[in-house]
Order: C-alpha cells, then sequence, then structure tokens
C-alpha cells in the first residue's frame, strides 16, 4: 500500500510540475524576460516605473519585410526624437516593444495579442493592408488603440472605433492615379491584379472605376497569385492588347519581377503604381528598366526641410541604420508616416494625459494638430482615417525618384 | 489569336519547361534507384539560386556558373550521406518524413541565412541578350532553356546507356540486392546519381531564375512538387519521359496562366497527376510495373 | 488490489482534469493579462487534433496522406462563411457580393464545425477511391496535390460570392472562451481515440503492420483505409474550423504545404502511432516556437551578461542569434529525432499513469541490466585475457 501511496504521489508530482510549466508559460506573457525591461504585471495596459511601452506591429519579414524595415527606421527616429512622454506631470521613457507580424495574417493575430498581454498602451503600426485587417479587432476587443502606418485599404478602419492611419485611403489613391493616367494621354490602360492581397485588389477596383468615370476604358484586366515569378504570361497578354500604359499596384516585390520580364519581352509600356513602389529597392532591383515608372506617396523628400535633415542625420549617423535602408539616406513616404504615427500616439497620450486606452481613443479622435509632423497636419475623420488631399506623384528618373506633381482630390 | 502572340506564350512555356525538365530528371534517377522522393530536390535547386548571388558578387559569370553547380552537388552528396544514407534500411515512410524534414531544414536555413526578403538574381548579361523578331521578343535564356535541357538529356541518355556507370546505374534500379552481389558499389552509384540530379538542377536553376529575377526561401518548394509531377507524368525512372514531362507542366502552366486562371496554374499539375494516375499510373513511357507487396 | 489500482487511476485522473480546469478558469479570470498563454493553449488544442487526425491515417493505419492542410481549408472556409455575423456579410465581401442563398444562413459553431468534418469526410470518401489504391510516396504526392488544388479553389475568384476567393472571411466571431474550445478539441480527440481502441482501430493497425495478412484475416483493405481516411479527414477538417475561429479568419495563404508539414513535424515528434505523443507533440511544438521566440532576436553580450555594458566585449553581437534562427533550431531537432531517436517522444505506446508511474523503475532497471552487462562483459573479457594467457604459456 505504501508503494501505492508513493506512487500516487508521485503522479501527483508530475501532474503539478506539468501544470507548473503551463502556467509558467502564462507567466511567461507578463513576465518576459527577453524584452529586456521593467515588465509589467497586471491586466490593464498599464505605466510602471518610469517606463511606458508602445508596441510596433510591423513586418520584419516575409513578402512586406522590406516595407516594415523602412518604417521601423521611422519609428525608431520619431523615438529618438522625442523618447518621453509626460503624463499626469511625471516624465516617462517610452518603451518601444516589437512584434514581427511576418507578413502573415495568422501570424499577425498572434502578434497582437503578445502586444496586448505585454501590456502596451498603444500601437503604431503596419505596413500592409492584410495584416492590419487581421490584428484589428484583437486592438479593439483589447480597447488599445492603434494607429496604422501605410495600411491602405478601407476596411482597417472602417467599423473598428480604435483604429487610426495617418496615410491617406485607397479610393483617394485609386482616383489620384486614374486621373494622372487620363490627364496624360492615356485612355486605354490594362491592370494587373494580385488575387488574395487587399491593398492590391482595393486599388484596382477604385481605379478602374474611377478611369472609367473619366471616360477611360481598362482594356486588359489580369490578375496573379500571390507569391507567383513568372508573369511572362500576362505581360505577353498585355502587349497582345496593344495598351500604352500599364496599372500595377502590387506589393513591391513584384515590380522588378514585372519590370524585367516586360523588357525581356519587349513590353514598353507606362508603368504606374501604387505607393508601395516608391521604393528604392526598385531602383536597385530593375535597374535601367525602372527608368520611367510613376508612382505616388505620401511624402515627398523636399516637403518639410527639417524632417529631412534631421532624419538624413540620423540614417547616417549609423552605419547598420543606413544598410536597412538600403546603403542610402533617401526618404520615402513611409518613413514620414511612421514617424507621424507615433508622434500622433504620443500626443493624444499627453493630451488625454492618461494611459487608458478608451481616453487616448478618444484623444485621437479629437485631435487637430499640426505643429511637429513630417507631413501633418493631422485630424481624423468619423472612420478613423487621416483627412488627406494632397498625394505626391514622383517619377523614376536617370536611376532616382523624382518629384513630378503635386495631385489633389477633394474626397 | 495571332500567330506571333502563340509563339510568343509558346516560348514562354517552353523555357519554363525547360528548366522543369531539368529538375524533374533528379526526381526520377533518385525514385528510380532508391524508391524515394526527394523532397529536399526542390530546394537545393532553391540553394543554387542562392549560391549563385552570392559567388557572382566575387566572380565573374563564367566561374561563378562551375562554382554553383560544384556547391550544389557538395550540398546534394551531404544531404544524401546525412539524412538518407543512414535510413537505408529503414520503413520508406521514415525516409519520406526525413526528406521532408531536409527540405523544412533547407527553407528555414535559408530564411535565416539569406532572411526572406526575396533576393534580385544577377542579371549575366550574356543570356539576357533580347532578340527581336517583327512582334516577337525574347532572351537569350528562353531561347536556350528548351536547347539546353535537350542536349543535356541526350548526353544523359548516352551516359546510362553507354557506359559503365549507366550499366551499374540501371542495375541498382532494377534490383539492388543483386547488384550488390555481382561487385557494384551501391552507395557510390547512389552519390553519382545525386551528383548528376543536383548538377543538372543547379542549371536548370541557372536558367529558371534568370528569367524570373529573384530568389526566396520558398522559391524552391511548389516547382520542386510540379517537378516531381512532372516525373510522374514522364514515368518515374524514365529520363526522356521526365524531360517531355517538364515540358508539359511548363506549356500548360503558362496556357492556364495566360486564359486567365492563374490561380489554376499550380493546382492544374495536381489536375494532370491524378488523370496520369487514373488512366496510366506507369506514366507515358515508364514500364509497366510489377510491383510485389 | 486491481479495483484499488483502478481507483488510483481515476483518483489520479481526476485530480488532473480539476487542475486543468483550474488553470484554464485561472486563465479564463482575467483574459487580458493571459491573453498570451491563452493563445498558445488554444492554437496547441486545435493543432493537437490535427496532430491526432493525421496519426490517424499515418501513424495507426499506415496510409502517408499528406492532405491534411487541404480538409483544414475547407473545414476553415466552411465554418467561417456559416459562422460570421450576417451584419458584417456585405462589408466582408465587399469585392464580390455575397451569394443571395447563403448570405442570411448563420450557424451556431458547432453545427458548422459538424457540417465541416460532414463535408471533409464526404470529399475524403470520394477522393479516397482512386487515392488510396496508390503506393506510399504516390498516396503522399497525391494528396498534396490534393491539398493544392483545393486551395487554388478556394482562392478562385470564380467562386468569391462564397468564398470570398482568397481575400478569406475574416471577422469570425472568436470563442466565447478558452472552455469551449478545450472542451471542443478534447471531444474530438477522444472520439478520435475510442475509434483507435475498437475493433475498427484494431484493424487498422493490422492493415498497417501487414496488409497481406489483414486482408487474409478477412480485413477489407480498401474500406479501412477508407474509414480511417474519411475519420481523420473529417476531424481536421474540425481542426481546420478550430482554426479560423481562432484566428478569427480564413485565408488560403494559411493552409500551404507548410502547414502539413508543420503538423507532420508535431506528429513525429510525439510518436508515430500515439495519441498522446500527438497531443504532447503539439503543444511542445507550438509552446516552444513561443518560449524561444528569444533565439530571433538580436542581442549584445551586455544584455545577456550584466555588468558587460562598459566593456569592448559587451557590445558584440552575439553569433547566431538573429531573426529566423528558431526554426533553424526545430528543424535539427525535427532531422535530430527521424534520424536517431525515430520513435517520438512516447514512441507508438500510449502515454498512461501505469507508464508514467514505470518511468523511474524502468530507467533503474535499465541501468541495472547495463551495469550487469558490463560486469558479465568484463569477466568474459577476463577469461578470455585468462585464456590468451595460457595458451600462450603453453
Amino acid at each position: 500500500m505504501k508503494k501505492k501511496l508513493m506512487s500516487l504521489l508521485l503522479a501527483g508530482a508530475t501532474v503539478m510540475s506539468l501544470v507548473g510549466c503551463g502556467s509558467s508559460s502564462g507567466g511567461a506573457a507578463s513576465s518576459d524576460t527577453s524584452s529586456a525591461s521593467a515588465s509589467t504585471e497586471g491586466a490593464a495596459a498599464s505605466a510602471s516605473g518610469d517606463t511606458v511601452k508602445i508596441g510596433i506591429f510591423e513586418p520584419k519579414t516575409g513578402e512586406n519585410g522590406g516595407g516594415g524595415a523602412q518604417e521601423e527606421l521611422g519609428i525608431e527616429y520619431a523615438n529618438s526624437v522625442r523618447p518621453t512622454v509626460k503624463v499626469g506631470g511625471k516624465e516617462y521613457t517610452v518603451q518601444l516593444d516589437w512584434q514581427d507580424n511576418q507578413s502573415d495574417k495568422t501570424v499577425a493575430a498572434t502578434a497582437a495579442q503578445k502586444l496586448i498581454s505585454d501590456g502596451v498602451v498603444g500601437v503604431v503600426g503596419g505596413y500592409g493592408s492584410g495584416v492590419c485587417i487581421a490584428a484589428g479587432s484583437y486592438f479593439s476587443d483589447a480597447k488599445v488603440p492603434a494607429i496604422g502606418t501605410s495600411c491602405t485599404n478601407a476596411n482597417v478602419t472602417l467599423g473598428n472605433d480604435y483604429y487610426f492611419r495617418t496615410c491617406y485611403l485607397d479610393p483617394f489613391q485609386g482616383k489620384v492615379m486614374a486621373n494622372w493616367a487620363y490627364d496624360n494621354g492615356y485612355k486605354e490602360v490594362a491592370t494587373i491584379d494580385n488575387i488574395g492581397n487587399e491593398y492590391t485588389s482595393g486599388l484596382v477596383k477604385t481605379f478602374t472605376d474611377a478611369f472609367t468615370a473619366l471616360g477611360g476604358t481598362v482594356k486588359d484586366a489580369e490578375t496573379f497569385q500571390t507569391n507567383e515569378s513568372d508573369f511572362k504570361a500576362i505581360l505577353t497578354n498585355i502587349k497582345k492588347s496593344g495598351v500604352k500604359a500599364v496599372f500595377a499596384p502590387t506589393d513591391y516585390l513584384y515590380a522588378p519581377l514585372l519590370l524585367n520580364q516586360a523588357a525581356d519581352l519587349g513590353l514598353s509600356v507606362q508603368w504606374i503604381a501604387g505607393d508601395t513602389w516608391y521604393s528604392n529597392v526598385l531602383i536597385k532591383d530593375a535597374g535601367d528598366n525602372a527608368n520611367g515608372v510613376v508612382a505616388d506617396t505620401f511624402y515627398s523628400e523636399g516637403g518639410n526641410a527639417d524632417f529631412d535633415k534631421g532624419f538624413k542625420a540620423w540614417i547616417d549617423a549609423d552605419s547598420s541604420r543606413k544598410a536597412t535602408n538600403l546603403d542610402s539616406d533617401a526618404i520615402v513616404g513611409n518613413h514620414a508616416v511612421a514617424y507621424d504615427a507615433y508622434m500622433v500616439m504620443l500626443d493624444a497620450i499627453e493630451s488625454a494625459d492618461s494611459f487608458d486606452g478608451t481616453k487616448i481613443r478618444d484623444a485621437i479622435a479629437s485631435m487637430d494638430a499640426s505643429d511637429g509632423f513630417a507631413c501633418g497636419p493631422y485630424k481624423f475623420d468619423e472612420n478613423g482615417d487621416a483627412i488627406k488631399n494632397t498625394s505626391y506623384i514622383c517619377v523614376i528618373k536617370d536611376g532616382a525618384w523624382t518629384f513630378q506633381s503635386e495631385e489633389k482630390v477633394d474626397n | 489569336m495571332s500567330l506571333s502572340y502563340f509563339i510568343q506564350q509558346l516560348l514562354n512555356g517552353l523555357s519554363l519547361g525547360g528548366a522543369y525538365a531539368l529538375i524533374a530528371i533528379g526526381y526520377t534517377m533518385v525514385y528510380g534507384i532508391l524508391r524515394m522522393i526527394n523532397f529536399a530536390h526542390g530546394d537545393e535547386f532553391m540553394m543554387a539560386g542562392y549560391f549563385m548571388i552570392y559567388s557572382i558578387a566575387v566572380f565573374p559569370w563564367f566561374i561563378s556558373i562551375p562554382i554553383v553547380i560544384a556547391a550544389t552537388v557538395v550540398l546534394g552528396v551531404l544531404i544524401e550521406r546525412v539524412a538518407y544514407r543512414p535510413l537505408r534500411n529503414a520503413p520508406r515512410m521514415s525516409v519520406m518524413i526525413s526528406a521532408i524534414g531536409v527540405s523544412y531544414l533547407l527553407e528555414n536555413l535559408a530564411n535565416y541565412l539569406f532572411t526572406a526578403m526575396p533576393q534580385s538574381y544577377p542579371q549575366i548579361p550574356i543570356l539576357k541578350y533580347v532578340y527581336n523578331f517583327g512582334d516577337i521578343s525574347v532572351s537569350r535564356v528562353t531561347i536556350l532553356a528548351p536547347v539546353l535541357t535537350i542536349v543535356l538529356t541526350v548526353l544523359l541518355v548516352m551516359l546510362v546507356n553507354k557506359t559503365k556507370l549507366g550499366m551499374a546505374m540501371r542495375a541498382c534500379s532494377k534490383d539492388q540486392e543483386t547488384a550488390k552481389i555481382m561487385g557494384i558499389r551501391v552507395d557510390n552509384v547512389i552519390t553519382m546519381t545525386f551528383v548528376i540530379g543536383c548538377a543538372l538542377a543547379a542549371v536548370g536553376s541557372i536558367l529558371y531564375f534568370t528569367d524570373r529575377n529573384t530568389v526566396q526561401p520558398y522559391s524552391g518548394s511548389l516547382p520542386g512538387l510540379k517537378c516531381f509531377v512532372a516525373a510522374v507524368i514522364g514515368g518515374i525512372g524514365n529520363i526522356p519521359g521526365a524531360v517531355v514531362g517538364g515540358f508539359i507542366v511548363g506549356i500548360c502552366q503558362i496556357a492556364i496562366t495566360a486564359a486567365g486562371y492563374s490561380v489554376f496554374s499550380d493546382a492544374f499539375t495536381f489536375v494532370l497527376l491524378f488523370i496520369i494516375l487514373l488512366v496510366r499510373p506507369s506514366g507515358l513511357f515508364g514500364e509497366k510495373a510489377v510491383d510485389k507487396v | 488490489m486491481k479495483t484499488s489500482k483502478k481507483s488510483i487511476r481515476i483518483i489520479a485522473d481526476a485530480v488532473l482534469v480539476a487542475l486543468v480546469i483550474g488553470y484554464l478558469a485561472l486563465l479564463q479570470s482575467n483574459t487580458t493579462a493571459h491573453s498570451y498563454a491563452i493563445t498558445i493553449i488554444e492554437r496547441s488544442c486545435i493543432y493537437a487534433v490535427a496532430a491526432v487526425s493525421m496519426n490517424l491515417i499515418i501513424g495507426f493505419t499506415g496510409q502517408f496522406s499528406l492532405g491534411t492542410a487541404g480538409f483544414m481549408c475547407i473545414g476553415a472556409y466552411v465554418t467561417g462563411i456559416f459562422t460570421i455575423p450576417v451584419k458584417m456579410r456585405d462589408q466582408i465581401y465587399y469585392l464580390y457580393g455575397m451569394a443571395d442563398c447563403i448570405h442570411d444562413i448563420k450557424l451556431p459553431l458547432i453545427a458548422a464545425l459538424a457540417l465541416s468534418a460532414l463535408l471533409c469526410g464526404l470529399i475524403a470518401a470520394v477522393i479516397g477511391w482512386p487515392v488510396l489504391r496508390l503506393k506510399s510516396d504516390y498516396l503522399a504526392i497525391a494528396t498534396l496535390g490534393f491539398s493544392e488544388i483545393v486551395r487554388a479553389i478556394f482562392g478562385w475568384d470564380g467562386l468569391g460570392k462564397i468564398t470570398n476567393a482568397s481575400y478569406g472571411v475574416s471577422n469570425i466571431p472568436p470563442f466565447a472562451n478558452i472552455f469551449e474550445c478545450v472542451a471542443i478539441c478534447g471531444v474530438c480527440i477522444l472520439i478520435m481515440s475510442l475509434l483507435i481502441r475498437s475493433s475498427y482501430g484494431r484493424a487498422f493497425k493490422a492493415v498497417r503492420d501487414d496488409d497481406v495478412a489483414a486482408e487474409a484475416m478477412g480485413i477489407n483493405l480498401f474500406r479501412t483505409k477508407q474509414l480511417s481516411f474519411v475519420v481523420s479527414s473529417a476531424f481536421a477538417g474540425v481542426a481546420g474550423g478550430l482554426l479560423a475561429v481562432f484566428m478569427r479568419s480564413a485565408v488560403t495563404s494559411t493552409f500551404t504545404v507548410a502547414l502539413t508539414y508543420n503538423i507532420l513535424l508535431m506528429v513525429v515528434l510525439g510518436g508515430i502511432g500515439s495519441v498522446s505523443g500527438s497531443i504532447i507533440g503539439a503543444f511542445l511544438v507550438t509552446g516552444s516556437q513561443e518560449w524561444l521566440r528569444f533565439l530571433d532576436k538580436e542581442y549584445v553580450f551586455s544584455d545577456l551578461i550584466p555588468g558587460l555594458s562598459g566593456t569592448v566585449f559587451g557590445s558584440a553581437q552575439v553569433p547566431l542569434l538573429r531573426n529566423g534562427f528558431r526554426m533553424v533550431i526545430f528543424s535539427i531537432l525535427l532531422m535530430v529525432v527521424v534520424l536517431f531517436w525515430n520513435h517520438g517522444i512516447t514512441g507508438s505506446k500510449e502515454l498512461s499513469w501505469a507508464r508514467i508511474i514505470s518511468i523511474p523503475s524502468v530507467l533503474r532497471e535499465r541501468k541495472l541490466r547495463k551495469a550487469e552487462e558490463a560486469k558479465r562483459r568484463e569477466q568474459e573479457e577476463a577469461a578470455a585475457r585468462a585464456l590468451e594467457k595460457e595458451v600462450r604459456g603453453q
């Protein structure tokens, strides 16, 4: 009998240790040592000691890793400019809590929950509409306000009271590009849509609507699947259709492929794209084939001299930052919107004078500020979208992005 | 449909099919001898793409190409030694799981070493030269792919049919035990099979990636599966069959995409597989396998 | 004697269940603070269902089917389509507009999951007819292909009115609480283990171990494989549905070949042919993928070893640690298991109290046996030496 008792005890101990393992996993959430920080215990988002956590929701890896990296630079720079936030008369050091959403909607949900259980007071990010839509409901359920950087799809903020954004929207962008195409004499175009990518499909749809409303025709609408790398078949179709311009607002990683393969096929057209193509990667990867490409962007270098100067100095000060920015100190729109998103968040925390999610949300919603931004001023409409009516059209000339014109469309 | 459009699309299909065919040969040879799907073969092909990116940064292209081929061969032989040889007498399922494990490892390793960001593949000017025939324009690599594939296949078939090594290979694929008794070093023959398969995959990777300009950690996995299907379509173990299968798969993929059904461009390959397995399980050119349980 | 042993087992089981429920209740009491832990547990449970269902066909029936991701995709979309709130539907289907015939049908979660299971089972029965006649490798590649075809069909814009194509179905209502998820998973695994213990389960194993002999014993080979495949696929569908609810969205890009491989990793790590092994594998893989996240971060030495910050050494980058390293470790682990420890954690046996209790004694016995063997060998060697000496001496 004694033996059995012993074995029962042993079993109990095993169970306990098993459960112990389990609960330590729970504990790990709140006392995550790897974040090398004073951890925050407890339910609500809170500030402990004199630090406060702001979550960064960006893709570091995956198909949009490059875009995410650029926005991270913008946020890091903003953090270096403004490392503290004042609440209740006390200075709190802002600590950035990075979570990589891997450009993947599944991982996005986990990353969002990790941020919430880390106790962040607000979230900044991210690049790519799909991941933001996937994470949005977690933020609103936990009442953590989030400020999107370059997620331009309408559904990111629609029906979500806690998601805001500092960039403009696809319907606006689609109209801008349709106007540009029509005004520059392209009455017949082809479009290339990436099925499954909210950003691209949304833009193609709004572009097509706006373009046909202007009187133009979309002669050929081609589609491809995510992760495709062979565009020869659809480019041959476009060549057959004989259009002079192609609207291809894809993720930037497809851009060099499209351009190079089009060159191989002898397809010379005016390429028109969205904000994602406004990247130096394109010039590096597509070389001469990139010349002439037109894209719009949130911000064009030269728009804000102070921001340009500070950012360039900051990038040049550290070789690893410069490497992340593809060995250049050129400024793209993503840097600016990310910088602004961080600034908006800190402004809102200060004007709410609280770390309470609902109060910060209300402060963002009622914000009307113009100072301290790269491409401000900021005021948000009832959906949580920054009210913007200007887009900057840029073109690649001799291997560099050059500003072409400012397009205004009233929503 | 104009003729020039048709020819242009056909050329697209042939160049894709050529690259597929070269990879499919590796599958069909390994399967012929070891009776296993080398799931890692597609990832070896992907690694060959990365090798090119890194070697061309240092060497001119004519030195880089042999380096890439050599590196891929070393990788393939290493994989065989470490992951497949210890399991030679293990159940088939273990070998297959090991192959999947290697594929998983290579993808994650590439993700770690080279990041998940797609990297642009070097544009070798001599391959990228564009010819124009009226409406049709093709780069040199597009024409080179099918031609090179056929030349290499002819050489390989000669090797298998005419040389001693080829005889040993055929013996091993018929019956390994007997081959061993006859004094053939089965392990050496298997290593040679991997050497040939990987060298062809490296050549295939140059043709494939030059046309597509980009390499990422997962760019080998789906083409790999498709090339295995190509090998099955041609009749597994049959080298010319694998080449024909590769061209069929490549041309079908282009045709489907051109018709506007890009969603099905990958899936259609597997539909072909189902049809072949139902109608002619031994493939187009395969011998009827008499397989005891 | 026998009854007391049994009662102890029951008590132990009860204690375990109580502890689990207690722990879950603790998590449920404050979902915001514990959301990360809840995420891991729910995800692990869902993967456990998928892993057990895969083990049913691979481990217990010996049919190397790799179609799990495809069936999960079907389950995820079906569950998603029928559970999203009706008023959200127009917003979600903004590109295509939702088909009228299903626009207003909203099912409770359980019903939607049952529908997924039914549909997956039906499809499995249909494709099983040609596919299950294939041999191991062909079966593997054909089921992988099936999984890709499913993905293409759900991603096809022609069906956009129903599936919303590859944009996927989002805003799926989450689990009411952690118990709902864990309980559904528990019931699924229970049903599968009961099936494995029944005479059908014995037939599965007979087919796996020796199909000729099994056929000679009067087992209908094809029927048995078919049954296993249908049940396995149905539960893979349920797992997919649960995953969709967990992620609150169903998108085709989730259900790639990589997902199948991931689940295979759990099965292999846990032990092919063991339900408890698959469960442990699922928890271990999911959990440690989170716990090992520190491997993915870049560190300088002073972050890890305090007091180094001033030195040159302190600002040096810790080698190897950087994004992606975690998954490399994982794949190496998988290879090690496959090559050197191919029985996985539990082997093909189930984990039971008796086995846990007997671990110390088994270890002790093994040690004793080893010691004995060493002793014997020593003696033998000594004897041999003596003999040799003797011979030399002569």
